[in-house]
């Protein structure tokens, strides 16, 4: 036999062995922008740890993090390492951004920069054993969301939905995309935002036959709560967030 | 901040051990060459001596070859080229950058025009150059 060769990124290859005690991952995404996504992604991870789950939150909003400013994380340090970055407990949640990094200085990628920022947070977090890891993304079907699809071996995409008919004609886009490659079961929707009792979103998960979740509704106090843990788990958007974790458990 | 680095490397060399390992399943001699860009500032000694480590450890024995690569930028918006070793860093950037070289994009700015929509056009991070088996 003669000598073969092969050349590519190394990374690529290691982010299965980093992601194999990892039970379930869920992507929090929403072709719309603004609809909660981050806040709920948040409010999920603490919620599921609450209820005994090991959950890991990581923030794939490159370009725009904002989930350290929801748990009030500390950027002044960088993660501990132990033959990679081993992300810091913040209540109770392994917790990951670019942020720890990037601060909050301005951080404008282009798709291919962003790809390879994805590669790298994949292949040296340290996960360790996970009932949950809950990834909370950019609003769009851009890098980010296409990263998650193509490399994470399985995963159970959450869709963020406001009752509003320009949501719904965004979030159908992403329905149609994500129906195409995951199983129906596996995706769920979210209404955000609830004011009344419209079931425009219900109606909207029914018609692709993918899991509705139920409604979180609005809640004025909840911008007051952020940054401070303790005062987003007295809030009324956690008490709903809760239900919904009751449900993916 | 040395004993960071340290470890850092490793997941990197798990990574290359990882690739060599799925392009070459049941060889038990391979040689690598791995591309090493300026950006990422990795350090070789512990690289390649991680690397062997993993390897041996799976009965393999492994040749490694690493290259370094100088790293060059170019504006995006002006067309300026310059190159990372005319920039002065500070300790804590130049530790962020190791982790995640993108975020230079976060401190760094086009020397001529001022602009952050620069390219890493030679010189990022970590690339297998070429694993060899027989
Ligand atoms: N249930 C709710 N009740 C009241 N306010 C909410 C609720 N959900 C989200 N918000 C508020 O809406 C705003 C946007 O939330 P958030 O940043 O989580 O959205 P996003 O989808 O992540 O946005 P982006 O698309 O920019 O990432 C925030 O001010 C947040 O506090
Ligand atoms: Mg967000
Ligand atoms: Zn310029």
């Amino acid at each position: 036999m003669g000598v073969m060769v092969s050349q590519g990124d190394p990374r690529l290859a290691v982010i299965g062995r980093r992601l194999a005690r990892v039970a379930r991952v869920v992507p929090v995404m929403s072709s719309k922008g603004g609809v909660g996504k981050t806040l709920l992604s948040c409010l999920l991870a603490l919620a599921l740890s609450e209820r005994g789950a090991r959950v890991g939150l990581l923030d794939l909003d490159v370009t725009n993090p904002t989930a350290h400013v929801v748990l009030g994380a500390d950027l002044s340090k960088f993660p501990e390492e132990d033959r990679g970055v081993v992300p810091p407990l913040i209540g109770g949640v392994k917790f990951m951004s670019v942020a720890y990094y990037s601060g909050e200085n301005p951080l404008p990628l282009r798709g291919w920069e962003i790809d390879n920022v994805v590669r790298e947070v994949l292949a040296v977090t340290i996960w360790g054993d996970l009932d949950f890891l809950v990834i909370d993304t950019p609003p769009g079907i851009g890098d980010e969301v296409l990263d998650v699809l193509s490399y994470f071996p399985k995963h159970e995409p959450l869709v963020v939905a406001t009752p509003s008919p320009l949501t719904v004609a965004s979030v159908r886009r992403l329905l149609k995309l994500l129906t195409e490659a995951v199983k129906g079961e596996l995706i769920r929707v979210v209404e955000n935002m609830a004011r009344d009792d419209s079931d425009i979103i219900a109606d909207l998960a029914k018609k692709f036959h993918v899991g509705f979740l139920g409604k979180v509704r609005f809640d004025e106090g909840v911008d007051r709560a952020v940054g401070d843990i303790d005062a987003l788990r007295r809030s009324r958007m956690y008490k709903d967030v809760s239900m919904i974790a009751e449900k993916l458990l | 901040m040395g004993a960071a680095r340290v470890v850092h490397e490793w997941a990197l060399a798990e990574a290359i051990a990882d690739y060599v390992f799925k392009s070459a399943p049941s060889a038990k001699r391979v040689r690598v060459t791995v591309r090493l860009g300026e950006l990422q500032a990795v350090d070789e000694g512990i690289l390649k001596f991680a690397l062997r480590e993993i390897m041996k450890s799976e009965g393999i024995a492994c040749e490694v070859v690493l290259k370094r690569e100088d790293c060059v930028l170019k504006c995006r918006r002006c067309g300026h080229e310059w190159l990372l070793k005319e920039v002065e860093f500070g300790e804590e950037v130049r530790e962020a950058i190791h982790f995640v070289p993108e975020v230079v994009h976060s401190y760094l700015k086009c020397p001529k025009c001022g602009s952050r929509d620069f390219e890493v056009i030679k010189g990022r991070g970590v690339w297998v150059e070429e694993v060899s088996w027989e």
